[in-house]
């Protein structure tokens, strides 16, 4: 499992970032930390949700409730974007009716 | 490349103040920062025209320039000696006149490019942000019968071969991250993701939602009503349907696990519904419709 997880040391040094960035992260529930053995990481998985944190943070400067509120909206449209793409291709079905 | 206003684009006047600059780049890349708009081509490009501006107009020393020049404003100093050079060097006409084309054709795109494109420009344009590379868009057109199992493709995206493997079940306008796959990030930034849109052209004579596939069956009237068997297509092969002894017209029959495999659960799959729809014969002989006026008699 510990093949799946980045430290979070590693990451602080990657992306220029404060632990204390990712600790508020954590705390307010945005990501998941893995303690092994005293040693903080986050899972590869995750890596790519971080990184759309910090650009919101550093580029928008938008705060940690800000980016748990943006957080909520995405995935409420990627949702209905999915929802919409289901009842697209259900349509197709009527439109296409060829039998 | 067409002159671009940035003024215009970050929505202020030529008097603006720094701060003002920084609030309306602040607020427009609020709104148009791609994160916020997933699978926007037209927003992630209004992003990059908001951070183009906002890095020359941010910057005192090219804002003047711009000011000045326009948009030879890179260019400018060396512009005005190449005019300077060209007034006094009459017979230096020939190669003055080609570096001022060389001007003219380098206008922001360049600028744009560093920034977004990939090759990132370290030399005078000051310190830059980091910044994520630019996103690709692609779209795959298969058709239903490609995406009844999983298979490998290898995609050319900008010269680059991109092995892949489609999972079975992929939906039409399904969309799927490949990341790091887009353009090389800037400024030590991360690379861009690579977006693939499937389009799903249907062949077949199954209509498909989701998983499950349907399909209509015509049903002569004599096996509608006394019953009998017949063999219908599936996606994997042929199957034999015992049809029950007065079946109706618009009965649905449900084969369970004969539809399409659900997207990334191997072994998973839809069911397949087929509809009956009962052919009333035509053209009767006379024999045929007094053996129907009996049958009409005894009812």
């Amino acid at each position: 499992m510990e093949n799946n997880l980045i430290a979070i040391t590693t990451l602080c040094t990657h992306y220029e970032i404060e632990f204390s960035f990712i600790d508020a992260l954590q705390k307010t529930g945005l990501i998941q930390i893995v303690i092994i053995e005293q040693n903080q990481f986050i899972h590869e998985d995750k890596i790519s949700d971080l990184e759309k944190m910090i650009r919101l943070h550093n580029e928008l400067n938008v705060n940690i409730e800000g980016i748990d509120v943006v957080f909520n909206l995405l995935e409420k449209e990627k949702a209905l974007r999915e929802e919409l793409n289901i009842l697209k291709n259900r349509l197709r079905i009527y439109e296409n009716d060829s039998l | 490349m067409a002159f671009i206003d940035y003024y215009k684009i970050l929505g202020i006047t030529k008097s603006a103040s720094d701060k003002d600059i920084k609030s309306a780049y602040r607020k427009l890349a609020r709104k148009y920062h791609p994160d916020l708009n997933p699978d926007n081509k037209e927003a992630e490009l209004r992003f990059k025209e908001i951070n183009e501006a906002n890095e020359v107009l941010s910057d005192p020393e090219n804002r003047k320039k711009y000011d000045k020049y326009g948009k030879d404003w890179k260019h400018g100093g060396e512009y005005e000696k190449a005019q300077q050079q060209q007034s006094r060097q009459q017979s230096h006409y020939q190669s003055s006149q080609r570096g001022q084309q060389e001007f003219y054709e380098n206008d922001y795109s360049d600028f744009f490019e560093s920034m977004f494109g990939g090759q990132g420009r370290s030399s005078n344009q000051g310190h830059f942000q980091k910044f994520k590379g630019q996103d690709y868009h692609s779209e795959l057109h298969l058709d239903l019968k490609e995406v009844y199992t999983s298979n490998a493709k290898i995609l050319t995206i900008n010269n680059k071969n991109i092995r892949l493997t489609i999972p079975a079940g992929v939906e039409n306008g399904q969309i799927i991250k490949i990341s790091g796959k887009g353009g090389k990030g800037l400024n030590g930034g991360p690379n861009g993701d690579l977006y693939i849109t499937f389009v799903i052209g249907n062949q077949t004579q199954f209509k498909r939602d989701g998983k499950n596939l349907y399909s209509d069956i015509d049903l002569d009237l004599y096996t509608s009503l006394l019953g009998g068997e017949i063999t219908v297509d599936t996606f994997d092969g042929k199957v034999k349907l015992k049809i029950a002894p007065e079946t109706l017209n618009g009965t649905k029959v449900k084969l369970k696990g004969k539809g399409f495999p659900v997207y990334k659960k191997e072994g998973e799959f839809g069911d397949l519904i087929f509809t009956y729809h009962i052919k009333i014969p035509t053209n009767l002989s006379e024999k045929e419709k007094e053996l129907f006026k009996e049958l009409q008699k005894i009812r």
